[in-house]
């Protein structure tokens, strides 16, 4: 099963994706900016947290994980806090899914994966789909797969395109979310564009970044990609989930980004199923500004466990 | 769940920070002195009284014009330029200070959201003292002498109270002028606070002279002979009047008046950031800017596009008590003005354009208006001729980029206009057609000290900001 | 050595060590090397740093670390950076005119100078957002196109303070070449003057390492300076004939943009050759068209 729509040919690709309206740096980054001003308050804020929390894909990509870690991860994502949601999913590499999806096993919590030689994308077709389908076979409901931005830059469209329809493809049931590296894409029109080719061809989430490389998540980008499901609902009637990944560490940035999905996708997207977060520190201060709500005073670090 | 979560809580900026007294005098000569004559301001937004202010007569403002001639021949004239420039980065020091205090005043008099006093009002105020201060110094190099030319009377509106004042202040006193000042009637407070960081500046008496009032000051003030030059921002009626009265008599004057900005969009726009450029250019200040892109004009092939994407962004915004964080857009300033407002949209309904209101919750007492859009208007409907000076914007339809700049300078007007598309050469083009004294291209409502601001044809002229600013305080 | 006495006084003072300005911190010399700095009457001070030419060459990796940033700025950014300056200035007037009778000025004469410097650097911090209407220009081609000039900063610069005038001077030199965006390497001429000069950038919200301040000789620093291949310019208001000669052929090397040391009246008018001399004029071209 593919959500790819049939897309000929090189030029049919670069005519849809170079046909997209063009973006004015100076007026997204002004109404991203504007929508950090909106304040939230009380009950509504405190709501707003717990949504957050929901969202959350925890994360661990690091060289050094152990399973060890990953096991204390989980339970963290389960056993968020006294009446706290558990967390959307947790998010590791594919050696790890095993760990973790035997920890999580019946928690409502789902397995993320990165795969197709994450962060880089560099490796053979044929070693990414591999990748894939041994993540998706240990238990992953999730793969969140890198595209090649060496071919997008260098205008390889189809390549791109090609690729991800052959992830999905390989991804059979789980989820695939389609890590666009914006950091790496230099311009904006280019992060509606890569937005577009992405969900073109079949992917369930775009994603901003691996977490790799500065800048990640801004607000401007995730803007433009709300922009970008929004419309693409418009025109073909699908609805694609958008991630921010990378940078995303305090309650004020995640309500934000909160923020920016009600006013520019709409209300539909305020669900985990259609919006997620990456991250790890970001859970913790969720949890402090929680307590905080709950307690009335400032707490500290030393009351939040480290996993 | 998602529809409660974004109920935003009301999120209040705090009344504390400022303190209204019961009543103000006027300033003279560095005293506050109380004027036979009191007239009341209201807040906008609950239409009650925060204060009984004086309403200068003959006698104040003869005192006040001699107060700002002695200190001209005496003190400010002969001062030299680098210490003038001191005192002129002292108040915008003292303006950063009390900015937040500033911004809430502003907008409990003015109605405005505090997100704009706070965003936009106050710091534009502070970079304008801060510009001209760097001017006071530097007259020899600006290119129109060093003369000042004397007592400046000026007279402001209501719209943006403080930076008026601060665009008219500024590069008068930068020149080695010294000034009587009228703030509008519905507008006072912030302008008397000013007075009050005059004194904590040590700005010597006489410089600045604040006489509140309505239109009867401000025709003693423009009558007055001891007055050199006359400085009117406002609408295009009262500024014929102001003309008129000023011919014959060699005073200076400079006007700053009404507009009928259009904003073009072509197909090719950034479509997302021309929606939001839209409702800046029109929803702003409830549409009270003089400058505002009242009339949308967009390109047939993307006029339905855009206009669905407008009413889904319009249906973003919100509307209501003017000091909640999370206000776009705030009370309309008089009931004198939410009638005009509503006499005209009457007109555009009964003309026969099609009318779309955002569907919005408004107060019950004070003074508003829904965001509002005119579909289907014709050159000739009054809603496409007349300055309506708030949220109303009527959207006309183009072929061609000729047809788009005829329709553009088919007015009396010539303030602004806007322009939208890719093509950078067609922007220089259109820039190059537009008869108009400002010229945003995918931006709208851009201010900067340093940017030269002002008229063609009944929009005025002269022009206030950067170096050109300065030709209007200097003698020739 | 201070004079001797016979009594301990009641209460010793603290006194500060003087050290390099380089990079927003304030390091000792990469060589380990001071020197003695007297007052005007042959009374020990304090022992100065002694600049190496490896701490030229970290100062200019500095400057150039801090260019992009500082360059990039909105001009009405930099000029409220240089107000900073002004104010954090006056905020120390005694304690210049205490270092300036040290150094053998009068009380008046010291009162003169710390005015004169505080007004001077307000005057150039007006600048910051003025520079470019003044000096730049829309020019009416023959033909279809929008040309505007505009002026931007050329770099990297290395100055030499002016002697004689040690915070006028110093002043004088520094404020115009930053105020439009350029980053400096300078070479003081009074050592204590120059780096409390330090603590008043280094507590002005002024970005590291667009002014780095060198004390030691600058016979043996500014050919290094000048030679440097990452310096854009080089400013020679503090040389000798002869030094400036040499370091005005070193400088060919990278065709440095060189002020040539003239006589001038640091108290008078500078006008804004100063500034000039360091910007590049940039002409943009642009087609008119539908």
């Amino acid at each position: 099963m593919t959500d790819a729509l049939s897309v000929t040919s090189a030029n049919e690709l670069r005519g849809i994706l170079h046909g997209l309206p063009g973006v004015d740096q100076v007026g997204v980054e002004a109404r991203a900016a504007r929508l950090g001003t909106r304040s939230i308050k009380n009950e509504a804020k405190a709501r707003a947290i717990d949504l957050a929390i929901s969202m959350v894909d925890l994360t661990t990509l690091e060289g050094s994980d152990t399973p060890g870690k990953v096991r204390a991860m989980c339970t963290k994502a389960v056993r968020t806090a006294p009446g706290a949601p558990t967390v959307a999913a947790v998010c590791v590499y594919p050696d790890l899914v095993k760990v973790a999806v035997d920890e999580l096993r019946g928690s409502g919590v789902g397995v993320a994966s990165v795969a197709t030689a994450f962060p880089s994308g560099r490796a053979p077709l044929a070693v990414k789909l591999e990748d894939t389908r041994q993540a998706v076979a240990d238990g992953a409901s999730e793969i969140d797969m890198v595209i090649d931005r060496g071919a997008f830059l260098s205008g390889d469209l189809v390549k791109v395109h090609d690729e991800i329809v052959a992830v999905k493809e390989a991804c059979g049931d789980a989820h695939l979310k389609v890590i666009l590296e914006t950091g790496e894409l230099a311009t904006y029109d280019n992060v509606l564009r890569a937005s577009w080719l992405a969900m073109l061809a079949g992917a369930d989430f775009i994603k901003t970044s691996t977490g790799k490389i500065q800048p990640a998540a801004t607000m401007p980008v995730v803007l433009l990609m709300l922009q970008a499901v929004r419309d693409f609902r418009e025109r073909h009637g699908r609805m694609v989930g958008v991630k921010p990944a990378g940078g995303i560490r305090t309650t004020k940035d995640a309500v934000k980004l909160l923020v920016q999905v009600n006013e520019v996708a709409g209300p539909d997207w305020l669900d985990p199923h259609w919006f997620r977060i990456g991250a790890s520190s970001l859970l913790n201060d969720l949890l402090m500004q929680r307590e905080k709500f709950a307690t009335g005073v400032y707490s500290g670090p030393d009351y939040f466990t480290l996993d | 769940m998602s529809d409660e979560l974004f109920e935003y809580a009301p999120a209040p900026e705090s009344r504390s920070v400022v303190r209204i007294e019961d009543s103000y005098g006027l300033f003279i000569d560095g005293e506050f002195v109380s004027a036979k004559q009191t007239f009341p301001t209201i807040d906008p937004a609950t239409e009650e009284v925060l204060a009984e202010v004086s309403e200068a007569g003959a006698e104040e403002v003869d005192l006040a014009v001699d107060a700002a001639r002695t200190a001209f021949e005496r003190v400010w004239g002969p001062m030299p330029g680098r210490e003038r420039a001191k005192y002129l980065y002292r108040i915008a020091r003292i303006i950063q200070e009390r900015s937040r205090e500033l911004a809430v005043l502003e907008s409990i008099d003015n109605g405005k959201p505090i997100r704009e006093t706070r965003d936009f009002d106050l710091p534009q105020v502070a970079a304008h003292f801060f510009h001209y201060a760097g001017w006071a110094d530097k007259l020899e190099h600006a290119g129109y002498g060093t003369t000042p030319i004397g007592v400046a009377g000026q007279i402001i509106p209501w719209n943006f109270p403080l930076l008026m004042l601060a665009w008219k202040i500024a590069p008068a006193l930068a020149c080695g002028n010294t000034v009587v000042l009228k703030p509008a009637e519905t507008t006072p407070l912030t302008a008397l606070a000013f007075a009050e960081i005059c004194r904590q500046a040590d700005l010597p008496p006489g410089v600045v002279n604040i006489v509140t009032g309505g239109p009867e000051t401000g025709r003693l003030l423009v009558e007055h002979p001891g007055v050199d030059k006359i400085a009117f921002t406002g609408s295009t009626e009262v500024g014929r009047r102001i003309a008129r009265a000023v011919a014959g008599t060699g005073k200076r004057l400079g006007l700053e008046l009404g507009g009928k900005g259009a904003n073009i969009v072509f197909d090719d726009a950034p479509l997302d950031q021309a929606v939001e450029g839209v409702v800046n250019s029109i929803f702003f200040n409830q549409g009270q800017v003089c400058c505002a892109g009242s009339r949308l004009l967009v390109q047939e092939s993307v006029a339905e596009e855009l206009l669905t994407r407008l009413k889904e962004r319009m249906a973003t915004l919100r509307v209501g008590d003017p000091l909640d964080k999370n206000t776009d857009v705030g009370a309309i300033n008089s009931a004198v003005q939410l009638a005009t407002i509503g006499e005209l949209v009457a007109s555009g309904e009964a003309e026969g354009a099609e009318r779309w209101s955002l569907e919005c919750e408004l107060p019950e007492r004070g003074f508003w208006f829904a965001p509002t859009i005119f579909t289907g208007v014709a050159q000739s409907h009054r809603v496409a001729r007349e300055e309506i000076f708030g949220p109303v914007l009527s959207v006309l339809t183009f072929r061609t980029p000729a047809e788009a700049v005829e329709k553009a300078n088919n007015t009396p007007y010539g303030l602004s206009a806007g322009v939208w598309t890719e093509k950078g050469s067609r922007i220089l083009s259109m820039a190059q057609k537009l008869r108009a004294g400002v010229v945003w291209a995918n931006t709208f409502n851009q201010f900067d000290p340093a940017s030269p601001f002002g008229g063609y044809k009944e929009s005025g002229f002269g022009r206030e900001g950067g170096r050109h600013g300065l030709e209007a305080y200097l003698a020739r | 050595m201070p004079g001797k006495k016979d009594t301990a006084p009641e209460r010793l003072q603290v006194r500060k060590t003087y050290k390099l300005f380089i990079g927003g911190a304030f390091p000792r010399s990469e060589s380990g090397r001071s020197y003695v700095v007297n007052d005007s009457r042959g009374e020990f001070l304090a022992n100065a740093s002694h600049a190496s030419r490896k701490d030229v060459r970290d100062a200019v990796v500095a400057a150039r670390k801090a260019f992009g940033g500082w360059s990039g700025r909105t001009p009405y950014n930099r000029g409220q950076i240089l107000y900073r300056i002004a104010e954090m200035l006056e905020g120390r007037r005694r304690q210049f005119i205490a270092e300036l009778r040290d150094t053998g000025l009068s009380r008046e004469d010291a009162e003169t100078e710390v005015d004169a410097a505080v007004d001077r650097w307000v005057w150039y911090a007006g600048w910051a957002d003025k520079i470019a209407q003044v000096a730049g220009s829309v020019n009416p081609v023959a033909g279809p196109f929008l040309n505007v000039s505009t002026p931007e900063p050329t770099g990297v610069a290395g100055v030499l303070a002016p002697a004689g005038t040690p915070l006028l001077g110093l002043v004088s030199v520094l404020a115009p070449a930053i105020v439009t965006g350029n980053t400096v390497v300078v070479v003081a001429d009074s050592p204590l003057v120059a780096i409390t000069f330090a603590e008043v950038l280094a507590t002005s919200d002024l970005p590291s390492g667009v002014v780095n301040i060198l004390t030691g000789p600058r016979e043996e620093l500014a050919p290094w300076m000048a030679g440097h291949m990452d310096v854009n310019a080089i400013d020679l208001a503090g040389a000798s004939e002869e030094l400036a000669n040499a370091c005005e052929e070193a400088a060919a090397g990278n065709l440095k943009r060189v002020l040539r040391p003239s006589e001038t009246d640091w108290s008078a008018d500078p006008g804004t050759a100063r500034m000039t001399a360091l910007l590049e004029t940039k002409t943009v071209w642009h087609p008119i068209g539908v």
